[in-house]
């Protein structure tokens, strides 16, 4: 009950930072900070690498396993797309 | 003493979060932006490769190479017309892993013997209900607009009360598995309720309202990620999770004002059903024209502004686009585009489409910076957009899009709206536009046509 106190409090003052940080985005980045957002929330596979690693019920193991690979697609993709997409934003020389 | 260094990690990764999208909001520090964030989730990966829990490096290397390998074909092989499916993807995935995570957390905790607390329970259901909508949602929104499911508003008498129910029931569920964690079942059964709710609630929305809900689903997959972190009792998720959760609800509250209707308006209203009567306002007024005349008209403009919308995107006009641009440029036209916000289906559709072909992005205007401008624009062209240059958003109170900021290309001297037929957009409402005495319509794909006027300019000159 403390811990979760605690760690609503982190939650709350992050989604302030969150709101905070992310002002005036201009239309041109909606795109490629949404895909890069996303990446971030692939953060989940923090959890994933635990489940599939340690020892654990196969069934748990397989659920893990697959929260894995759905994660990292997640990370992997979602970065690199991103990054791929505002290589294509330039100005003009 | 080792735990606080994984934690001091953890806290390093999402401190570059944070940075990564501060610089991702902004064009000159984007790039850089999303390398800070790369190299938060490269932090936190590596730091939780040194739990003492992680006993089997086999399953990981087996998940992280399929994952790396899948991820990395779809981001370099996608093509940008192709980019709001692929968000809608990366999306669910995002959702689905952190419910997953969420459930081998609740099998973990029983088979370790003890009695799982209830805040750890409530956070699994958490987890568990937002994670399923997330992912089923996004499936929906991913078949909408790979056009495998209609992409029409599905809608039935007495929706509302079914999507009530339907959420209501997993509630239930969730509430049982609280008081009793140890029938996992439960578990299950509320992610299938959950799962229903998701193709419910996605099913009921038309694809113009795309951005909408791709931008919320975004929203979502940060908020599951974060109940995640409560159940792991881990702060970088949260963190991550409540960064993105608050950067998507940004983006969904941008598109709701380019529309000028509420979220609730958007999820539950009854907009893309068909309301038109279908009066004759285009009769005897609607004045066809050729790619040849069009070509003339251009001859003589000085400043032309260019507004794509969806119909660019499905015809993939964008390369024509972009030669037309570069002609008009080189006989020193002034060209630009004006992008309306919800253009295309996905936030910033129209924007990614245009700078994969070389448009420098100074030259795509903002609907409050390019409004301005019509009434000293010589040729706006339209190619496949409808509902965002409705002037009945202006003028009528009670049209299903009033008071929506549009596009007010009426007020250039020559409007050229390149499109298939008269039918309405998906607000199903007529265009007066189409009708106005300084409109001309092209009726032909949008591809074919810009193409042609391309063609015609180079031979006349």
């Amino acid at each position: 009950m403390d811990n979760f106190v605690m760690y609503l409090t982190v939650f709350v003052l992050a989604m302030f930072v969150g709101f905070e940080v992310i002002t005036k985005v201009p239309p041109t980045l909606h795109t490629p900070l949404m895909s890069g957002a996303n990446a971030i929330s692939g953060i989940t596979i923090v959890g994933a690498l635990i489940a599939s690693g340690s020892e654990n019920t196969f069934l748990a193991k397989v659920l893990g396993l697959i929260a894995l690979i759905f994660a990292t697609i997640n990370v992997v993709g979602g970065f690199l797309v991103t990054h791929r997409m505002l290589g294509m934003f330039r100005r003009k020389e | 003493m080792k735990e606080v260094l994984v934690n001091l990690a953890y806290l390093i990764s999402a401190s570059l979060f944070i940075f990564g999208l501060k610089n991702l909001s902004h064009p000159r520090t984007a790039v850089r932006g999303n390398m800070i964030g790369a190299l938060g989730m490269l932090v936190a990966v590596l730091v939780t490769l040194l739990d003492r829990r992680i006993v089997d490096i086999t399953t990981i290397i087996v998940g992280l190479t399929t994952g790396a390998v899948v991820g990395t074909v779809l981001a370099l092989r996608v093509q940008m017309t192709a980019m709001p499916q692929l968000v809608a993807v990366f999306n669910g995935l995002g959702g689905g892993a952190s419910a997953l995570v969420a459930g081998t957390a609740l099998y973990e905790s029983l088979s370790g013997g003890g009695e799982p607390g209830f805040w750890f329970t409530a956070s699994v259901v958490a987890s568990g209900i937002i994670g399923a909508v997330t992912f089923f949602g996004s499936g929906v929104a991913f078949g909408k607009l790979q056009g495998i499911i209609k992409e029409r508003p599905i809608r039935y008498s007495g929706e509302q009360v079914v999507k009530a129910v339907v959420f209501g029931l997993a509630l239930f569920a969730g509430l049982l598995l609280i008081k009793n964690p140890d029938r996992t079942a439960l578990y299950w059964v509320m992610i299938l309720f959950s799962s229903v709710l998701g193709v419910l609630l996605t099913i009921a929305i038309g694809g113009a309202d795309m951005p909408v809900v791709i931008a919320l689903l975004n929203s979502y997959s940060g908020l599951a990620a974060s109940a995640t972190g409560f159940v792991l009792e881990n702060s970088a998720l949260i963190i991550s999770g409540s960064l993105v959760g608050a950067s998507g609800m940004i983006l969904t509250n941008l598109m709701c004002k380019a529309m000028n209707r509420s979220l609730l308006n958007v999820l539950f209203g009854g907009f893309g059903e068909v309301v038109s009567t279908e009066e004759d306002i285009y009769e005897g007024k609607v004045k066809a024209t050729s790619p040849e005349e069009v070509a003339l008209i251009l001859e003589t403009a000085r400043r032309v502004v260019i507004v794509p919308g969806y119909g660019m995107a499905v015809a993939q006009a964008q390369y024509a686009v972009r030669d037309l641009y570069n002609l008009l440029e080189s006989r020193g036209v002034e060209v630009e585009f004006g992008i309306h916000p919800v253009a295309g289906r996905m936030p910033g559709h129209m924007n990614v489409l245009l700078a994969e072909v070389d448009i420098p992005y100074d030259k795509m205007k903002e609907l409050e910076e390019i409004n301005p401008t019509f009434e000293q624009t010589d040729v706006v062209i339209v190619i496949g957009a409808n509902d965002v240059v409705n002037p009945l958003a202006n003028t009528d109170p009670k049209s299903p899009i009033a008071g929506m900021p549009v596009l007010e290309v009426w007020k250039a001297k020559t409007v050229v709206v390149i499109k298939r037929s008269l039918s309405p957009g998906f607000a199903g409402v007529p265009n007066p536009l189409f009708a106005m005495d300084n409109t001309l319509m092209l009726f032909m794909d949008a591809k074919k046509a810009v193409q042609e006027i391309v063609n015609a300019l180079k031979e006349s000159s």
